[in-house]
């Protein structure tokens, strides 16, 4: 590392260009640039000052070449916008120009001086300083070069909704390889649940269904869904990533789908269907949606009998007859031994139950121990299982698939960039008491009415109230729930004002009923969207500018009797309304998923203050995070629609492709980096990096930066009590040479 | 348990809410808790106040704050407000002088100072429903019923300043507290929406007609759901939907008929067996009935 | 604000009277930007606890819970709208601020969590200050006299204060509720002795030195 300072040039070897940047009117209407100029002409080593209105134009960019190669300069200042802005563009030309890129420096008189100051002279005087303290630094700067690291040509992708879903396609369709991991036993996410899409009204399952198959069967594409990720290690190309493959009880790779499992099942019949939003039941096993992909079942075991009882109860009809307690657990024990080959214990076993078990058992069992004596392994097994196994979905499986004692597993695969496409969750509605959602029956949320318009949702696309059958005459949506609200979240959820367009639209259409949109503002700027609305309008849903201050069931006239009455001012009519509906929906806003903090932090990326996670720049690098080769797609990042998802998860998708297809990651050199000989092993810095790029060398006793994980943050300079941790450009040299640039000339 | 007692005069504790004094100390009395008054209290400043000067109001709510301290130096004063009214001043105030330090906190402070006190905003104010049923417990309140109500069916109204803005110990829109008292004394409480709707106390004394309005969609929508009576937690409601009764009923060609209108506290005592006299039912204008026999039979059939 | 038809408008022939009132009241429904205050909103906003009303996004939940919304002229969501615009001659001598029952349903319920009670007080205490208050409103009366007994003993006397609202505003009314009256007192529920504060030196320091 040491060899880094040796390019120390003498001080009359430094010729240094001062450009300063007129940056149209921004800068040159709050700083006189040609004082600046003539300013910078007697600073020492400098042998060229000009200002140009565009420096970062190619004929600004110019300028420095020209200077640099007929050697009028080897240091070069410009005085311009931020570095975040155009440092690397300066770094190029300088590199363009013959020497070194480190040999630049930029001094920002935009973003620190002409934005922020009030008084030209003022700023023309802090312009200066900062001049002078860049010119003052770069006398000391060295020649570095930036490192390369080779890129792991695999991809992860974190979640199964569209967004994870497109990027993968993506991915795996320019020929890299793909891990999509999903958390839920299906990929699919929300839109799987929805039954036609705004503005076009297309039918999401068609849309949809082909994409997740496609996901399913490419080659390039290894599908985890009921998995999690458990920890990520590692950097930007280089990641190391475990995966938990969650209990399914079903062997995945096996499982054809069949359902015969579920026919079989005795098990209860009203557990709330996840997916149906609780509006229909299932058993404990059971296929999530039958387009779920993989089309594979999911045990659950918190209402499995196997898990809550012991085992399925036995079944009273047949000749078995009831098991005592005692043969219960030793069958249990036996089917245990079974299942792990161990036969001299089973048949131990066996015999102990036999002697208690009625006749036909006892048969099947010497019928099979006759197979396994025989050899005939196979069948002695198929044999056994009718003898030992109870649980009723183990028997009906044809392909053995169904595992009830599987265990939790962890696959470690090595990736080089990942992309998170975790998704949103929807608004509580029970969190706006005043709506009455859980206390009305009536009252549901927009996911709910979704199942019900869908026609393979629980009422196959028949639209009735909570009952089951009645057809609601009048409806009421109302906007903004758990949006646009201090009480539950500040921001618009953006997709809202559509979706209960179209949910106002596919009301009207298979009920005919009365709808009556409340809404605060009518958001509809995309493609489309307007002209949706307008649709809408002509298709007489009434339309109440006004939030709705309560759902309530008092009544004030006889047409409200049994009803729900929606109270709100029509605000464009100046008059409070009463409108008594058989249904509410409460368009429910999009929220981050409750477990988002904690994504963050396995990931290591950052959140804004709502939970959403943030890119690098909302403009300028909207699917980056910071922390290199991660990218986010879809909704985890923001609200936001089908269309916007899958452009992002698009532009995520090239993001990551363009970083593991070139095959290296270069980086900067403005590590961090350990004089030997000053270290004193306290390893303060190690506890201190947010990077975990600093080590202990086991055998010297000291800390070692690892320069591919280093940031370049400065935390464990700042905090060496010995001086040995530095940084590259950065140096105490450095930086007290900028200091004494900025208070000479003040 | 102990508290310190502000009886409050503006719909007063000594005249129209006197049934609630009376049955509230009896109650509290039979549960074991002690009452002090607050020394030398004030006018809570309460609502018609705040019109006129509102920083003179919070300086009068304050003082009271202050003299809760000095009474109670050695811990936490907890003061009682049994007026939903005062209640919500005397918190609005504390809230005042914590959340906006510069228009309300530092002139509130320098005058209490110069008054000779000590201000630190420990105080806290208390609703008596709230010590009933977060401090003494629904357990030991039914272990104290001896007739139990059963039959009877209450709507619970909670007022619109018992519970908003300031009060935490329920919800702000649908609370439960007084419906959970309600069961636990045997009766059973009716799911109404309009617990926390205004009754329009404070316009029927200036424009009547308003507040009556307000006082009908009450009274109306709870006889509608066959309330057998509703309990109040507010001497302000308490006295203006039971005394009106009579205009309203003219006023709407008898859209209602008499309804009974009690304090909660009084129907917590009258479940405990304390006698009717010592919790004020004679001073009711609608008499209050109850004859668990007859309800006896309707459960058995 | 009486509002007078201005002289430099003439109508041209006989016209009925009754529709040149119509016309000026529609006329006067254009408003002019001369005719506000636009230090208004601003006057209002620094009342403790009002400076959120520039959040409002006049979405109506405040009107549309409002209990006595159906009586006002100008609903909450309006005032709070009128505010911001600077019609402060509309709003000061409005009969709405006067109206509001203070029971806090639309603090609690705006999604922008403006104090919109605090603001109806701050109003009526604005008012008062630039006497613009409705005249003859029983209930600026009553809150003087509230004003001035508790002044007076730190303490209120219910009976006290309004009968003297009565006398102020409508004679003819007490007599209506002297029935009501009686039937208080034979329940024991009416109290006529002013109660009085021992301390009064020290309230009268308090309240001297917060005086806005
Ligand atoms: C009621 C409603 C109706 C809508 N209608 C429309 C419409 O008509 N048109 C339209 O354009 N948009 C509509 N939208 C918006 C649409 O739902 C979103 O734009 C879209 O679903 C976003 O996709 P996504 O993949 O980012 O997120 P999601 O669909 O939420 O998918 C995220 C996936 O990631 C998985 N996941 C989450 N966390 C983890 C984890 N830690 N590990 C692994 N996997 C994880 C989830 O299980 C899920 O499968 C609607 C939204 C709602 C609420
Ligand atoms: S019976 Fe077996 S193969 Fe068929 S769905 Fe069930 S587990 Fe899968
Ligand atoms: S999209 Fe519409 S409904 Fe949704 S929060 Fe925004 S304004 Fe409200
Ligand atoms: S509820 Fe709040 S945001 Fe909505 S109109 Fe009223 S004051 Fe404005
Ligand atoms: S506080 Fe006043 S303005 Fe607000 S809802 Fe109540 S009566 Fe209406």
């Amino acid at each position: 590392m040491k060899d880094q300072h040796v390019h120390h040039f003498e001080h009359t070897d430094v010729k240094v260009g001062v450009y300063v940047c007129h940056c149209g009117i921004n800068i040159a209407s709050k700083v006189n640039v040609h004082e600046v100029v003539e300013f910078a002409k007697n600073l020492p080593n400098v042998t060229v000052a000009t200002e140009y209105k565009f420096m970062c134009s190619d004929a600004g960019q110019d300028i420095i070449v020209q200077d640099i190669r007929s050697g009028k300069v080897n240091r070069v200042i410009v005085a311009s916008c931020s570095p975040l802005m155009h440092e690397i563009t300066f770094r190029n030309a300088t590199q363009h120009g013959g020497i070194n890129p480190y040999f630049f420096q930029m001094a920002n008189i935009r973003e620190h001086v002409s934005w922020v100051t009030a008084e030209k002279e003022d700023a023309t005087v802090k312009a200066k300083a900062l001049v002078a303290a860049a010119v003052h630094r770069v006398s000391k700067h060295t020649s570095l070069e930036k490192k390369y690291f080779p890129v792991n040509p695999n991809v992860l992708v974190v979640g199964g909704g569209i967004a994870g879903i497109q990027a993968a396609l993506t991915i795996a369709n320019a020929g890299k390889k793909v891990y999509l991991v999903e958390r839920e036993p299906t990929i699919g996410g929300h839109m799987a649940k929805f039954d036609k899409t705004f503005p076009t009204l297309d039918c999401a399952a068609c849309i949809l269904t082909p994409k997740m198959s496609q996901v399913r069967s490419h080659p390039n594409i290894t599908l985890w869904t009921y998995a999690e990720v458990e920890n990520v290690s590692g950097y930007v190309g280089n990641f190391t990533v475990q995966v938990k493959h969650k209990k399914r009880y079903i062997n995945a790779d096996t499982c054809i789908g069949c359902k015969a499992c579920v026919d079989a099942c005795i098990g209860p019949e009203n557990i709330p269907d996840e997916f149906n939003e609780g509006l229909s039941y299932r058993k404990p096993v059971y296929m999530p949606f039958p387009q779920a992909t993989p089309s594979v079942v999911i045990i659950d075991e918190n209402s499995c009998y196997h898990f809550t009882k012991g085992g399925c109860p036995p079944d009273f009809s047949s000749k078995n007859g009831h098991l005592s307690p005692q043969l219960q657990s030793l069958l249990r024990r036996a089917n245990e031994c079974f299942e792990l080959r161990d036969f001299q214990e089973t048949l131990k076993l066996t015999k102990e139950i036999l002697k208690s078990s009625p006749e036909h058992q006892e048969t099947l069992f010497l019928h099979a121990q006759t197979l396994y004596q025989l050899g005939m392994i196979n069948e002695a097994t198929e044999v056994m299982r009718n003898v030992m196994v109870k649980e009723r979905c183990v028997a009906a499986c044809p392909k053995g698939s169904v595992d009830l004692y599987q265990t939790e597993a962890i696959s470690e695969i090595q990736v080089g960039a990942i992309i998170i496409a975790t998704g949103f969750k929807t608004f509580q509605g029970e969190r706006t008491t005043q709506y009455g959602y859980k206390r009305y029956p009536n009252v549901f949320t927009s996911l709910e009415i979704e199942r019900l318009v869908n026609a393979s949702g629980p009422t196959g696309g028949e639209i009735v109230l909570r009952d089951g059958k009645t057809k609601p005459k009048s409806v009421a949506i109302l906007h903004c729930v758990g949006s646009r609200d201090l009480h539950s979240n500040r921001y618009c959820s953006r997709v809202c004002c559509m979706y209960s367009l179209k949910l106002a639209h596919l009301i009207k259409e298979r009920t005919g009923a009365e709808v009556y949109n409340f809404y605060i503002d009518m958001r509809t700027p995309g493609k489309g969207y307007e002209e949706f609305y307008e649709k809408l309008c002509h298709e007489n849903v009434h339309f109440i500018r006004g939030r709705a201050a309560e759902v309530t069931d008092w009544v004030l006239s006889k047409a409200e009797l049994g009803k729900l009455v929606v109270r709100a001012e029509d605000t464009l009519l100046g008059m409070v309304r009463r409108v008594p509906v058989d249904m509410v929906v409460l368009s429910v806003g999009l929220e981050p998923q409750t477990d988002a903090e904690e994504v963050r932090r396995k990931f290591n990326i950052s959140c804004s203050k709502e939970g959403w996670f943030l890119e690098r720049h909302p403009k300028l690098a909207p699917v980056n995070t910071f922390t290199d080769g991660i990218f986010l797609a879809g909704a985890c990042q923001g609200p936001k629609d089908i269309p916007d998802t899958v452009a992002q998860a698009g532009a995520a998708a090239a993001e990551a492709l363009a970083l593991i297809d070139i095959g290296y990651v270069e980086m900067e050199p403005n590590t961090a980096f350990i004089t030997e000989e000053n270290c004193s092993g306290c390893r303060i810095c190690v506890a201190l990096c947010p990077y975990t790029a600093i080590t202990t060398d086991p055998v010297k006793l000291i800390s070692v930066v690892n320069p591919a994980l280093c940031k370049g943050c400065g935390t464990c300079v700042a905090a060496c009590p010995s001086g040995a941790a530095q940084q590259n450009l950065f140096t105490d040299e450095q930086i007290f040479e900028e200091i004494e640039g900025v208070l000479e000339y003040v | 348990m102990s508290y310190l007692y502000y009886p409050g005069c503006c719909c007063s504790m000594k005249a129209s809410g006197k049934a609630y004094e009376e049955s509230l100390m009896a109650v509290l009395k039979k549960l074991g808790v002690t009452l002090e008054e607050l020394k030398d209290w004030n006018c809570c400043g309460a609502t018609m106040y705040m019109a006129i000067d509102q920083m003179q109001a919070f300086g009068m709510a304050s003082r009271n704050l202050a003299l809760a301290e000095q009474q109670c130096p050695n811990k936490t004063p907890e003061l009682m407000a049994p007026c939903s009214a005062c209640y919500v001043v005397m918190n609005k105030t504390k809230h005042f002088i914590e959340d906006y330090k510069e228009q309300v906190g530092t002139p509130i402070r320098n005058a209490l100072k110069e008054a000779g006190f000590t201000y630190t905003g420990k105080t806290k104010v208390r609703h008596p429903l709230d010590i009933l049923v977060n401090d003494i417990g629904l357990d030991k309140i039914r272990q104290h019923v001896k007739k139990p109500l059963k039959g009877l069916k209450v709507a619970s109204y909670y007022g619109c300043l018992l519970v908003r803005p300031y009060s935490e110990f329920d919800d702000v829109h649908y609370p439960r507290s007084m419906d959970n008292l309600m069961e636990a004394l045997g009766a059973s409480s009716l799911e109404w929406p309009l617990k926390t709707r205004c009754c329009g106390g404070s316009m029927t004394g200036t424009v009547e007609d308003a507040g009556l309005r307000l006082s009908y969609i009450i009274l109306n929508e709870a006889e509608r759901r066959g309330a057998d009576v509703v309990v109040t937690a507010c001497p302000f409601c308490q006295t203006n939907l039971e005394c009106f009764q009579q205009r309203i009923q003219r006023k709407s060609k008898g859209g209602i008929s008499d309804l009974p209108i009690l304090f909660f506290t009084q129907l917590v005592g009258y479940a405990m067996g304390i006698p009717e006299r010592e919790l004020g039912f004679h001073r009711l204008f609608v008499p209050f009935h109850f004859s668990p026999k007859q309800v006896v039979t309707e459960g058995v059939e | 604000m009486q509002q007078e038809t201005p002289k430099q408008i003439r109508f041209v022939g006989k016209l009925d009277p009754d529709f040149v009132q119509k016309m000026w009241r529609g006329w006067k429904k254009v408003k002019f930007e001369e005719e506000m205050d636009p230090q208004f909103a601003e006057k209002v906003a620094s009342y403790p606890g009002c400076n959120t009303l520039f959040d409002c996004i006049q979405c109506g939940t405040c009107s549309g819970i409002c209990p006595m919304g159906s009586f006002m002229e100008y609903a909450p969501r309006k005032i709070v709208g009128m505010i911001r615009a600077g019609f402060k001659g509309e709003v000061l001598t409005s009969y709405t601020t006067w109206l509001c029952a203070s029971c806090y349903a639309c603090t609690v319920e705006c999604p922008k969590n403006i104090k919109i009670t605090d603001i109806m007080y701050a109003l009526k205490q604005l008012a008062i200050k630039e006497h613009m208050h409705p005249r003859r409103l029983p209930i600026p009366v009553l809150a003087r006299q509230f004003f001035e007994i508790v002044k007076k003993f730190g303490r209120n006397n219910e009976g006290k204060v309004v009968i003297n609202m009565y006398f102020r505003t409508n004679p003819l009314l007490p007599l209506r509720n002297l029935i009501m009256g009686i039937k208080l007192y034979l329940r024991g529920r009416i109290a006529f002795t002013q109660d009085k504060i021992q301390n009064i030196p020290q309230l009268t320091k308090i309240l001297n030195t917060v005086k806005m």
